[in-house]
């Protein structure tokens, strides 16, 4: 383990450095925004990973939960139920007419389907304590390429479209308000006095996440009453821009998982310091039974 | 099971192995103890040395970190309906009456009809009748007041914290006796306290906490700083 | 089931009762209300052409203030003399107590509508373009919005430093859909320009998926330390 996280840092850098070069030298410039467009090489593969982090506490947020009250077994059931019901959802034309112009039937289903594969696959390699680091990680980079969207949007904005921002934006605006409930995730966080700090900050992860979908649909509302420009575009990319675009996403979850990793660790070893202060005064009081562990020994991990 | 059937020789509270953790601190070192029905129990130590938060746990009112409670073979949350909670703070609504108070109280254990508030109002030597807020009473009666609502629902276990502070001394006396004949009606009673000597010969045990631990277990209030710890 | 309505009646009775003899709360709320009013009228100009467009968020603004300066003091009774703890330690179930405190904010926040509309008609000379009616839909649906997840978060918030400031930073994020909906379908309703159907359902949703939300994990944060 020790040895991978010099050889994938190496790699990361070799791969931002790549995809810097295709981004600003290899890919070809915008018919109509010329080299200005190219700082969607940053603003998209930001998002699509502040998306998946979030996704992520999300679902360890859920995990945390169903443990911590003892309904596994339930929560299993319904993801289960909610990655089959979205699936077939979206073949149902009915639900198809719901769904905003530009989004495609099969990549909506395809994110819902991925909500019961992501559950169990955490599920399977974070139990107990770890679930909430996991949370904590994946919340705090995120809001860190979530800043990065909102920095690169408006900046990307006014040369092109002459204003800094759309209010009926609905990819802009649905980001801000991702950004602002994690912020206060964040900030729950470090304000609680509680013992149950994680019960509380998972709970509030749980309405975040039952927020979204509910932005999105309000935003796309007051659009289709209030038409405004739509920063970035729609339709079809250049299929030689789009490979570009991968690339970059792939640099930035490399860099991504490496940050994540550094932070994971971090907060590990900050917690399993407090219990060796915790559990060193338990030996100095010397109890008739044996030396009681803490839930979070120490783990290879 | 009503407290007659409870034999005396079954322990009732059951702790094992708790550990209680604030981040650095722990609060609760590896406590284990067995506590027998129908017997007072003082709890007595300096400050920080765990006694609150032994209370709050066998109460229900916080998890521990590690460890189990047992009390009737339940967690304390389960047992609840058996429980008697009390604390320094008065846990009652300054604007309402002892007798409104009690009555809401009451409803949230399923207790409907005035009978048991003013039964219970009468037995720690307050007049139901009063209509003044509580916030408008003494310390001592509004301690005695708390007590009245934590024997409301007829607990078999009863948890008092600091019960006796800032109490002028009829008021403590009236309710040591109190306590005194709920133990001998077969109750089991946790008292938390500075003020051992007020219960010398009423209470049937003295725990005594140091640092987060149980160090000695003895029949008296008296006892030397520093005597070689008595087998628990 | 009936022990839970019960229950949440005679906790509602109870506030109620209390809120009526000391009047602390309800009549510094209803001042500030008024206060409220009076400042958005001066800072903006009710002659002006476009106050019809703009009154729909200048009122939900001011119900937003006044909603998060009453659930501030949802549960400062009970912090008094943790009478938190009397309620945890007793089977009650937990969701009887938040009902109790939705319901009594909710009402407290009508009342508070109630003394500020007049006072917006007045000023800003309003008159719905489109169906009135639809207005009362949009006005509860919202109200309950805000007062539902406040509660909650309200709850949330007392085992943090900076109480009063958790509170509106955990709810405004999460309430924004609420928000987008009751300010447009008040907006379209006014103006009489769009229909308010729409928002409608949406603020229906919301508040399902919240109620639900709040009901379900209200046990958790009621028993966290």
């Amino acid at each position: 383990m020790k040895r991978l996280f010099p050889i994938l840092s190496i790699l990361t850098v070799v791969l931002l450095a790549y995809a810097l070069y295709e981004a600003l030298v290899v890919a070809p410039a915008d018919a109509l925004q010329g080299d200005v467009y190219r700082i969607i090489y940053y603003h998209v593969p930001s998002a699509w990973t502040a998306f998946l982090l979030f996704f992520i506490n999300f679902v360890a947020s859920i995990q945390y939960l169903a443990q911590a009250k003892r309904s596994e077994n339930a929560a299993k059931w319904i993801v289960i139920v909610i990655g089959v019901l979205g699936v077939v959802a979206t073949f149902l034309p009915p639900v198809q007419h719901l769904l905003p112009t530009g989004m495609r039937p099969s990549a909506v289903g395809t994110t819902v389907l991925l909500i019961p594969v992501f559950y169990f696959l955490i599920g399977k390699l974070f139990t107990g304590e770890k679930l909430d680091v996991l949370a904590i990680t994946s919340a705090e980079v995120g809001v860190v390429f979530c800043t990065i969207v909102l920095v690169t949007g408006p900046l990307w904005a006014r040369p092109v479209w002459g204003i800094w921002w759309a209010p009926g934006d609905i990819r802009l605006t649905s980001t801000l308000v991702l950004w602002l409930i994690y912020v206060s995730y964040l900030v729950l966080r470090r304000f609680s006095n509680s013992a149950q700090t994680q019960m509380l900050a998972a709970a509030l992860a749980v309405f975040g996440a039952l927020d979204v979908p509910l932005v999105y649909f309000s935003i796309w509302f007051f659009r289709t009453q209030h038409p405004q420009p739509v920063i970035g575009g729609g339709g079809s990319m250049d299929p030689r821009m789009l490979h570009v675009l991968l690339i970059s996403w792939i640099a930035f979850l490399c860099f991504a998982f490496l940050v994540c990793w550094s932070r994971f660790r971090l907060e590990l070893l900050q917690r399993e310091v407090e219990q060796a202060h915790a559990m060193e005064s338990m030996v100095g009081a010397g109890t008739t039974s044996s030396k009681p562990s803490l839930p979070l020994s120490r783990s290879s991990r | 099971m009503t407290d007659a059937e409870i034999p005396r020789t079954q322990p009732l509270v059951v702790v094992s192995g708790l550990i209680k953790q604030f981040g650095r601190f722990a609060a609760l070192r590896g406590v284990s103890a067995e506590f027998d029905a129908g017997r007072f129990h003082a709890i007595l130590g300096d400050n920080g040395a765990g006694k609150t938060t032994l209370l709050r746990a066998l109460a229900g009112l916080s998890q521990p970190t590690q460890g189990t409670i047992s009390i009737f073979g339940k967690s304390p949350l389960a047992a609840c309906r058996d429980i008697g909670y009390m604390a320094h703070p008065s846990l009652l609504y300054d604007e309402m009456s002892g007798m409104e108070n009690l009555r809401y109280f009451a409803r949230l254990y399923g207790i409907s009809g005035d009978a048991r508030c003013e039964e219970a109002i009468r037995s720690v030597a307050l007049d139901p009748e009063l209509t003044r807020g509580v916030g408008q009473y003494s310390q001592g009666m509004r301690q005695r007041m708390s007590l009245a609502r934590a024997i409301l629902h007829d607990p078999t276990v009863l948890l008092l914290d600091e019960p006796f502070s800032n109490v002028d001394v009829n008021s403590a006396r009236e309710m040591v006796h109190l306590l005194k004949d709920m133990r001998d009606a077969g109750k089991t009673i946790f008292v938390v306290t500075h003020q051992a000597m007020l219960l010398e010969g009423v209470a049937d045990e003295f725990i005594w906490m140091q640092a987060g631990e149980i160090v000695d277990r003895t029949a008296s209030a008296q006892r030397a700083p520093n005597e070689p710890k008595a087998a628990l | 089931m009936n022990s839970l309505w019960s229950l949440t009646l005679a906790t509602l009775v109870k506030d109620i009762r209390l809120e009526w003899r000391s009047k602390d709360a309800l009549n510094a709320m209803l001042f500030f209300s008024l206060q409220v009013v009076v400042i958005f009228v001066f800072s903006f100009d009710p002659l002006a052409e476009e106050s019809r467009h703009i009154v729909g968020g200048l009122v939900w603004i001011a119900f937003l203030f006044a909603a998060v300066v009453a659930l501030n003091q949802t549960w400062a009774r009970e912090m008094r003399n943790q009478v938190l703890d009397a309620y945890r330690v007793s089977p009650a179930p937990a969701n009887a107590l938040f009902l109790a405190k939705a319901l009594g904010n909710f009402l407290f926040v009508v009342v508070l509508q109630a003394l500020m509309v007049p006072l917006f008609v007045v000023f800003y000379n309003l008159r719905a373009l489109g169906p009135a009616w639809q207005l009362i839909p949009v006005a509860v649906l919202g109200t309950w919005a805000l007062v539902v997840n406040g509660t909650f978060f309200a709850a949330m918030s007392l085992r943090t430093r900076s109480r009063e400031i958790m509170l509106p930073l955990l709810l405004f994020p999460i309430s924004i859909p609420a928000v987008i909906a009751m300010v447009a379908g008040t907006t379209a309703i006014l103006t009489g320009e769009s229909s308010a159907h729409f928002y409608i359902v949406l603020l229906l949703t919301y508040d399902v998926v919240f109620t639900t939300a709040c009901l379900g994990l209200f046990g958790t944060i009621l028993h966290a330390e």
